[in-house]
């Protein structure tokens, strides 16, 4: 068995077992422990409309800190966009998907994909670099978050290599970069990656929780 | 050809003008990528060539690449060289047959030994050799008989050098390729299903023409000058895969205007092979030309890559069911480990409380 058969075969779907197990795992016990009862008195009949504005209000960052976290909330968000783009109109990465869900959706040209991953590798660096270097930063860091930065970093590399033809033989890169992909997946469900599915909703539960006792914020 | 004669001898007495051999020596010299100051010395060694001994051996195989050299609509260089060369034993080809047949390849071994070149098509089956036999004597043996004295083997076609479409899962003969079997003889491997006329041609000249040694290999035994590259880097759809123009099915708009059939299935990327430089039927088309993508018939293990059909990307991840199971179980395992959370605060308050 060559690397890419194993990378294409076995090791792909080991991760995406590992993968959907983890998340599935998190996201239903997270989603249980949400019936834990509050003995408060409501405060609000609109839990809903609480919930939804602490998932907007949240998304930006509050006028206080504003200027002081600018870099990262515009990083941040030129990251998320780019990465977003990147693996999700890409023309090989639809056949992946649907592949897999069973539908696919159109794609973006190359080119574009070319700058759009360029994008999210210069930012995750720079937010890297930031991390490392300011004493705020680093002081909350843990190796979670290093560890994680490098899981998505390593695949966004290694497609790029593998698009290039740079660096190796194609099918040695595209083998490297499904095994970054498969590290990636493993890596998900048990560390900070897991915001992509508990974000809007713990954002959301908070709105609902501080509307519940009567808390503006 | 007489045995005396030397190949320019032949091909001059063929009708092949000196303009046209040295146009065929410039083209094997650029293929195998040497200098231009090379093509005298390509063209001297070639032209005073003699005729080398081949015993070519046929196994578990279609013919397809036996076909493929000598389907050649006129007689071009390269099927001169071809003939050229003194084969000795093919019993696709040789009139003779039968105990004939093998008494030629036995004589051939004996007058050249050490010298003789032997071209094998086929895979070998292993665990039933039974299954193929030629005069009665399997393939394993008759392969391990004739490759003892050899100078070389040349395994040509996907099955003799990677064991092929007999290979395939579940390989019910237990088919192997040739340099798994034989280690101590050099094995030029020159795949594809079939291979190039001229790619078996050109390796042969370059045999001829500075020895076995100059042939540089690849990981996997292949000519560097004709498998040094994938079809994707030399295909003339590139540029349609970097603007993103892909063919959906094979009759639809995108196909008609020639874009990438990536989606189709396209193994070019992982696939190295000089098809869309050399091209097939005289420079006529390659199967990517032709609307149909590469399957990667000069790969190891091409007919188990996942399906033709399948884009590269695609990946082999089992079934959907599989990973429902897993998210399933996933699931059970997040509501079993919530209910315990909550049972074990349910009973700390009670503790607390009472």
């Amino acid at each position: 068995m060559t690397l890419l058969e194993f990378a294409r075969g076995p090791g792909l779907q080991w991760a995406l077992w590992i993968f959907l197990f983890g998340v599935l795992w998190r996201v239903v016990g997270a989603m249980y422990l949400l019936g834990t009862k509050d003995l408060s008195k409501f405060r609000s009949k609109h839990y809903v409309r609480d919930g939804l504005r602490a998932v907007l209000t949240r998304s930006a960052p509050a006028e206080a800190f504003e200027k002081k976290i600018r870099f990262q909330h515009l990083t941040g968000y030129a990251w998320h966009l780019a990465l977003f783009i990147s693996v999700l109109f890409f023309a090989p990465h639809i056949l992946f998907f649907e592949s897999v869900l069973g539908f696919g959706w159109p794609h973006l040209p190359n080119t574009v994909i070319l700058v759009t991953a360029a994008i999210a590798t210069a930012t995750l660096i720079a937010l890297l670099i930031r991390r490392a270097t300011h004493p705020v930063q680093r002081l909350i860091s843990n190796a979670d978050d290093y560890i994680s930065v490098l899981a998505v970093l390593m695949p966004l590399v290694s497609g790029i290599l593998a698009f290039a033809h740079v660096g190796a033989r194609y099918e040695t890169l595209l083998a490297i970069h499904l095994l970054t992909v498969e590290f990636m997946l493993v890596w998900y469900p048990f560390s900070k990656l897991m915001h992509t599915f508990m974000t809007i909703p713990s954002r959301y539960q908070t709105g609902t929780f501080f509307g519940h006792r009567g808390v503006k914020a | 050809m007489r045995k005396d004669q030397t190949l320019g001898e032949y091909l001059q007495s063929h009708g092949v003008s000196r303009r046209g051999f040295l146009k065929y020596c410039s083209a094997t010299a650029s293929l195998m990528a040497l200098p231009p100051s090379a093509l005298s010395q390509v063209a001297e060694a070639l032209a005073q060539a003699r005729r080398p001994s081949v015993i070519w051996l046929s196994f578990q195989e279609c013919t397809g690449c036996t076909e493929s050299l000598t389907r050649s609509h006129a007689p071009t260089v390269e099927s001169l060289i071809f003939d050229a060369i003194s084969l000795d034993y093919h019993h696709t080809l040789q009139a003779a047959a039968g105990h004939g047949a093998e008494d030629a390849r036995m004589a051939a071994m004996e007058e050249n030994k050490g010298k003789y070149i032997v071209v094998v098509d086929g895979s070998i089956p292993v665990e039933h050799p039974e299954y193929s036999t030629i005069a009665g004597i399997t393939n394993l043996d008759m392969l391990k008989e004739t490759a003892e004295h050899c100078a070389a083997i040349v395994a040509v076609g996907s099955c003799a050098a990677f064991g092929g479409l007999p290979n395939a899962n579940p390989n019910p003969t237990g088919a192997r390729s040739v340099s798994d079997i034989i280690t101590d003889k050099p094995v030029i491997n020159v795949p594809g299903c079939p291979p190039i006329p001229v790619v078996i041609t050109g390796v042969l000249a370059q045999v001829l023409t500075f020895g076995l040694g100059s042939v540089e290999v690849d990981h996997l035994g292949r000519p560097t000058a004709f498998f040094g590259q994938n079809i994707h880097d030399r295909c003339y759809r590139r540029p349609f895969y970097e603007r993103g123009q892909f063919a959906e099915t094979f009759d639809d708009e995108g196909a008609k205007a020639g874009w990438c059939l990536y989606k189709l299935g396209c193994k070019g990327p992982t696939t190295y092979n000089a098809c869309a430089t050399l091209k097939w039927n005289e420079g006529a088309s390659f199967p990517i030309q032709s609307g149909h993508g590469c399957i990667g018939c000069s790969e190891p293990n091409f007919w188990d890559a996942g399906g033709f059909y399948k884009p590269i990307s695609a990946g082999m991840w089992g079934s959907r069911e599989a990973l429902l199971g897993a998210a399933a179980a996933g699931a059970a395992v997040g509501a079993a480990s919530a209910l315990a959370a909550r049972s074990r605060k349910k009973k700390a308050l009670a503790e607390e409380e009472a």
